[in-house]
């Protein structure tokens, strides 16, 4: 069993089909929804984690695509300028669910994607502003 | 009698190549197994660096004369507004200043271009004199045209400081970063062990004339810096709890590099600048070797509350325990996370240990001590 987190785009015009509902019942794909932002007319956000195994996620995916809603993994969607980073910390200050950690032997920040939950306090806590999200 | 070495055999034993030189984080960790005795019999020097937000920093620039010249009455650097009052064409460009209260781009920024050798947008204006004939003046200047650049900063180094937390149900923006509400972070902005006042926490070796690591270069210690304070408790450690000794620095930013100066926004604050500061402790006697020796553990600051119209003190914690990642606070866990770069401050006292072992850089002794201190004034409003 993999656990992964993915933005789903849905375009304004999305079929209204029930993509959350059939990926636990006809998939059998554990689905935690960390955010969401989907209102009538306009283009929505879904952020979620999904546990299930390699094929089953491939078979969600594709089913998901079907119904022209893009599924991106949640670390194409944020850009972090490692390159420019002076590991001061300020970022990790405010991410709660732990992506963003100072490691205590190399005092370097570290960046795990896979517990964002697309807050974006970080965008606005780093001093350098290395951080930028496109949900798209 | 106890023994003792003086800066001159120091330096002698630094140009032959046999001075042992350590990090502070080096000799902390020696000083688990070895006395101040012995630390003082093994190590000649003890490197100190940090790399933290100094908004108390800024540059003096002399741009040259134009023909026919120009007495700068007001001027601006990409827009940013810099102080002309001082003469024809000299400027002090403050890292904090900003063209309007909400600019993410200010005085920092400026530098951070100037240093990098890039083109900055130079626009000054002036009523015109006899002797000054010009009134506007458009150009664009970089490090190789002007005469000086010299980063002159009236309050670095900050001998240990306050941990910030939020007590209130809202954010904070702060410059001590952003403060999550109902205590969900505690930030702190010292170098710990590392942090060059508390490895010399009476100022016995650093005074007026000290020769320093600044920004990329070799710069000096001017003066005591602004809001220098020696009338803080001392702990049993005799390390100073909460804000207490700075120092003003000078050096010429010409020199410079963006490795040891970066510029910074903190949101909803302002702008503000990371400077990189090295400073070289000599082991003249059991006392300093004693001092040098300090840990995380016994490094102690007190906890502020943000939320709070006077930054209530909450507590005091020791920066092992913040560097750990986790305090506690009244049975609460608080997450802790530094403002103050750690790694970055490890590779100047790293640059700093190898250009004194290489014989490259020397120590000093300062020209004049520091006064003790009892504390600041506060403003009072009198009207």
């Amino acid at each position: 069993m993999k656990s992964r987190r993915f933005v789903l785009t849905f375009p304004p015009e999305a079929s209204g089909e029930p993509i959350t509902y059939n990926f636990i019942k006809k998939y059998d794909i554990m689905v935690n929804i960390v955010r969401a932002d989907v209102s009538p007319g306009k283009i929505g956000h879904l952020v979620m984690e999904m546990t299930a195994t390699g094929k089953v996620l491939k078979d969600g995916m594709e089913y998901i695509r079907q119904q022209n809603v893009a599924c991106e993994p949640i670390d194409k969607k944020i850009t972090y300028r490692s390159d420019l980073c002076i590991h001061c910390g300020a970022c990790s200050a405010v991410c709660f669910p732990g992506a963003l950690t100072m490691k205590r032997q190399t005092a370097e920040l570290t960046f795990e994607p896979e517990k964002c939950v697309v807050c974006e306090l970080c965008l606005t806590a780093c001093p350098l502003k290395l951080f930028s999200i496109d949900l798209g | 009698m106890t023994k003792k070495r003086s800066i001159e055999e120091i330096n002698e034993k630094i140009l032959s190549g046999k001075a042992v030189v350590l990090t502070s984080e080096q000799v902390s960790a020696m000083g688990r197994e070895s006395s101040p005795a012995e630390v003082m019999n093994r190590v000649d020097v003890v490197t100190t660096a940090t790399f933290g937000p100094m908004c108390s920093s800024g540059m003096f620039i002399n741009f040259g004369h134009t023909t026919p010249p120009i007495r700068m009455e007001r001027i601006t650097l990409n827009n940013v507004p810099a102080y002309a009052g001082i003469a024809a064409v000299d400027a002090y460009l403050g890292a904090t200043e900003t063209a309007l209260p909400h600019d993410q781009y200010g005085g920092a920024h400026v530098i951070e271009e100037l240093i990098a050798g890039r083109d900055v947008l130079l626009q000054a204006t002036a009523k015109g004199t006899d002797c000054y004939p010009r009134t506007e003046v458009k150009t664009l200047i970089n490090k190789n045209t002007v005469n000086e650049m010299i980063m002159f900063n009236p309050r670095n180094a900050y001998q240990n400081y306050n941990v910030a937390v939020n007590s209130t149900q809202k954010i904070k923006y702060t410059y001590m970063g952003t403060l999550l509400p109902a205590f969900g972070n505690a930030t702190f902005s010292t170098s710990g062990e590392l942090s060059p006042l508390l490895n010399d926490p009476e100022m016995r070796t650093i005074g007026i004339g000290t020769r320093i690591f600044f920004g990329g270069t070799t710069g000096y210690v001017a003066w005591h810096g602004t809001q220098f304070n020696t009338g803080k408790p001392l702990n049993k450690h005799g390390v100073p709890v909460g804000n207490s000794a700075t120092l003003a620095l000078i050096g010429n930013a010409k020199q410079m590099s963006n490795r040891f100066i970066r510029a910074a926004y903190f949101e909803k604050y302002g702008v503000s600048i990371f400077v990189g500061v090295g400073i070289p402790i000599p082991v003249i006697d059991e006392d300093m070797a004693r001092r040098v020796m300090i840990r995380n553990s016994q490094i102690e600051t007190n906890i502020l509350d943000y939320g709070s119209p006077g930054h209530d003190n909450l507590g005091r914690v020791d920066y092992r325990s913040l560097f750990s990642g986790e305090i506690s606070l009244n049975g609460k866990k608080i997450r802790t996370a530094p403002l103050s770069s750690l790694k970055v401050a490890r590779e100047i006292a790293e640059i700093l240990r190898e250009e004194i072992k290489g014989g490259r850089f020397l120590l000093t002794e300062p020209v004049e001590l520091f006064q003790k201190t009892t504390g600041l004034n506060d403003l009072e409003i009198r009207l």
